[in-house]
């Protein structure tokens, strides 16, 4: 019988996401290659050569929700990275010199015998796509000089004009065409193109169930609470391109599925308002904004950003233009308008009340347009919002008593606007 | 007042006055300028269309208050300067502006200009080495190309385009030979004059700007080298103003003798070279030829290994690091650059440089206990 019989999806999320460090670790202990990777990175082609794959962003998220970020961060401040590089790099940076120690010297570092970090193994190879940032440009230029390892670039260039042009999907395919050839170098073997098309099929397979949880968020009450999504998105990322997170988020799928029919909700019957969540989770403080929102009966019914894993394209186009236009088209790497569309959609599929803004210290990009975002969203759907200031690893940002008076402020708003509507 | 002192007179003239610099051009051409905003646009198809281009580097000294509404506090100091001065209507006389959008708070920039003038956008790839990325960016080039003739209803033609390109090699040369001629006469270019000279380049024709550099280097090299008592460094970062700053190295005798700083030399580093292609595909190879820059990507991280050589070529005491407050694709390639030059034994001082202080007495402390260690 299979160990994974019977399981919850719960329990299968905690499952996959050991594994999926296990089989690095594994990997690693044979000989084989492990990648570090960009969480919006084609994990495709490493998966096709059979690379284990292991994501610092995902498990920076993971050392910040267990409290352990401060010590990674003081590592990688006396190596000089200033406090205003993103968190997640920093927190990574500071594992890496970690790992690095204990690989030279033999001898695990105190900070690192006492951190809850999953324990993960350097990688041999890392492979980056600027499609959520730039920095994660600059952060893995850095991993690759620091552990002098190769490291294959995909760049998605800006789309400054929507729709997504024909000749930046083009760029695009031809970097897959050459990651591809470096792969063939590295791994010294040649690329199987027909495991590469079930890895395809595999990542859609994964893509259609994840979307099929977040559909959930439309029904009115809401079967899905939607910080969930911030939970089960450690497999999106980490295991899009592998059956674990197709099986995770089926069975997922499946009991919010049950649940609606039952009329089961997540709120059971406390929902009262509904709003959409805008930015990066606050990982150290997870609990508290969940807690803060249901204590005052609003359910998340829209984020934008578990949706960048919405990497449907067709899995038979050869020319790999619609995997170009799936990984550029995220609604961060295009223009305001885009974005903005992007994030009304959503707010009307969720059927939202408000949105919360995450003005997050670490990651400009997904900061420096909210002023412009809520002002244009505003104009079209009159909802209220409120921002607070928040960084998605780095603890001390975040200030509690911020944030409960700001969603308060909202939730006050959201209230009024439906008292007034009935 | 000598030649020299003429010359650069007329520079720091230029240098400080901007607007006249643009409102002289109007009247005189009738033409106007295109603002080009960091850190790298093909300026040479501006300067093909008659019109000025205009760098557009921030402000000294401004106090941030309308940019409040827009822009966190964490975003860096330049683009802190340039969206106060955009509020306040600053750029209004530009026919255009051109974005590139190398990194995060570029792209953001890019979507909120608060101005009146067209913004025209274009996007750098990133995997330089590839024939693919030429392409994507003579595309790109084509958009502007096509953007700046329908809004100053000009045609660029390729002849126009190619003198240009003869223009701007022309002047890069010449700045490259105004680097070496500063650093061998410290006493005649300080650090206050070496930069008005670059930064006399952003408002000026370029063609006027090669005939007053080339004079002014014909003028010093008449002159008989001096030994130097004081210290040479390389400087890097975006960029280093303002003119309080350099005076310091000046009074503590710190020559620069070479830099690497974005609205300085990595503006004259790559020249379009001659050979297949059209212009817009030879100006698109520029930006693959890039390196040592934190906004061009380069997984090899030549930069600490590029200032270090620097140092050695020049006889440069040490680097110092102008890192530009809040610029987190600089404060990505510090640590690297500093565990290099530590192994290498070339010494290094970094100073913040924040646009909008006044007071440079923190600065000074560690330049002077700095230069008391070299
Ligand atoms: S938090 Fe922002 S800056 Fe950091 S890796 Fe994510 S998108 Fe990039
Ligand atoms: S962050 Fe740095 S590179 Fe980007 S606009 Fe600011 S100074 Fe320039």
């Amino acid at each position: 019988m299979s160990l994974t019989q019977g399981m919850k999806a719960k329990q299968l999320l905690a499952y996959y996401q050991n594994k999926a460090d296990q089989d690095a670790r594994e990997a690693k202990a044979r000989g084989d290659l492990v990648c570090w990777s960009a969480s919006v990175a084609p994990p495709e082609f490493c998966v096709t050569m059979g690379i284990a794959m292991i994501y610092p962003e995902t498990h920076a998220a993971g050392i910040g929700a267990r409290k352990g970020a401060m010590d990674m961060l003081e590592v990688a401040d006396r190596k000089g990275y200033n406090i205003d590089c993103c968190s997640y790099g920093r927190v990574n940076m500071g594992y890496m010199e970690c790992l690095k120690e204990a690989a030279i010297t033999g001898v695990k570092p105190e900070v690192l015998v006492n951190s809850p970090a999953a324990d993960v193994p350097l990688p041999d190879l890392v492979i980056t796509c600027n499609n959520i940032c730039n920095t994660l440009l600059k952060w893995y230029e850095n991993l690759a000089a620091e552990l002098d390892i190769p490291c294959i670039v995909i760049d998605v260039p800006f789309n400054h004009t929507m729709p997504i042009p024909e000749y930046a999907k083009a760029y695009i395919a031809d970097q897959f065409r050459n990651a591809i050839s470096q792969l063939e170098v590295i791994c010294g073997k040649s690329f199987d193109w027909k495991k590469f098309k079930e890895v395809r099929d595999q990542t859609q397979r994964s893509v259609y169930h994840w979307n099929r949880i977040a559909a959930m968020a439309q029904y009115k009450p809401s079967p899905l609470n939607g910080f969930d999504l911030f939970n089960y998105m450690a497999l999106i990322v980490a295991c899009r391109s592998l059956d674990y997170a197709e099986i995770t988020f089926k069975k997922f799928a499946d009991e919010l599925e049950e649940n609606l029919k039952a009329g089961i909700y997540a709120f059971k019957g406390a929902e009262k308002t509904r709003f959409q969540w805008e930015g990066i989770a606050v990982w150290p403080h997870l609990g508290h904004t969940f807690k803060a929102m249901k204590g005052l009966n609003s359910i998340m019914t829209g984020t934008a950003y578990p949706a960048l894993w919405d990497l449907h394209y067709d899995a038979d186009d050869d020319s790999m233009h619609s995997m170009a236009e799936a990984y550029t088209r995220i609604y961060i790497n295009t223009c305001l308008q885009n974005k903005v569309d992007v994030l009304l959609d959503i707010m009307e599929k969720g059927k939202v009340d408000g949105t919360i803004y995450h003005l997050n210290r670490s990651c400009k990009l997904m900061s420096f347009l909210n002023v412009e975002t809520a002002e244009v969203i505003k104009e079209k759907n009159g909802l209220p919002y409120v921002s607070f200031d928040g960084d998605q690893t780095d603890p001390r940002v975040f200030s509690p008593a911020q944030f409960d008076t700001r969603v308060q402020a909202l939730v006050e708003m959201m209230e009024a606007n439906m008292a007034e509507a009935e | 007042m000598s030649k020299v002192e003429a010359i650069l007179s007329q520079l720091k003239d230029i240098a400080a006055n901007p607007k006249k610099a643009m409102d002289d051009y109007k009247a005189e051409t009738g033409k106007g300028a295109v603002g080009i905003m960091p850190i790298y646009a093909p300026e040479e198809m501006v300067h093909a269309t008659g019109y000025l281009p205009m760098g557009i580097w921030g402000a000294q000294g401004k106090t941030i208050s309308k940019a409040r509404t827009y822009l966190p506090p964490f975003a860096c100091s330049i683009m802190q300067q340039v969206m106060e001065l955009q509020c306040e209507g600053a750029y209004d006389d530009l026919a255009a502006v051109i974005f590139s959008v190398p990194c995060d708070t570029l792209k953001c920039l890019s979507q909120k200009w608060k101005g009146t003038s067209p913004v025209i956008v274009f996007t750098h790839p990133q995997n330089r080495g590839l024939e693919a990325a030429n392409e994507f960016l003579v595309t790109e080039y084509e958009l502007i190309r096509k953007q700046l003739e329908a809004t100053l209803d000009v045609k660029i033609t390729n002849v126009a385009l190619e003198n240009s390109i003869a223009v701007y090699n022309e002047n890069r040369a010449v700045m490259r030979e105004f680097v070496k001629v500063a650093a061998e006469y410290p006493q005649v270019i300080d650090a206050v004059s070496r930069h008005a000279v670059f930064k006399a380049r952003q408002f000026m024709l370029k063609e006027k700007h090669t005939a007053l550099v080339k004079e002014l280097i014909a003028e010093v090299k008449a002159m008989p080298v001096q030994p130097w008592d004081g210290k040479k460094v390389v400087v890097t970062g975006i960029l280093l103003e303002p003119n309080e700053l350099l005076e310091i190295f000046n009074e503590f005798k710190i020559a620069i003798v070479d830099d690497d700083l974005a609205q300085e030399s990595r503006q004259i580093r790559v020249d379009v070279l001659d050979g297949e292609g059209g212009p817009l595909y030879r100006l698109a190879r520029v930006w693959q030829q890039m390196y040592g820059c934190s906004v061009a990507t380069d997984t090899k991280k030549g930069r600490g290994k590029m200032l270090i050589n620097k140092t050695i070529q020049t006889g440069a005491d040490a680097v110092i690091v102008a890192m530009m407050k809040f610029c987190d694709p600089e404060e990505w390639d510090y640590p690297v650059m500093y565990r290099e030059f530590e192994e290498k034994g070339v010494k290094s001082l970094m100073i913040e440089v924040d646009q909008e202080v006044s007071s440079f007495e923190q600065v000074k402390t560690r330049l002077q206990s700095f230069v008391e260690m070299l």
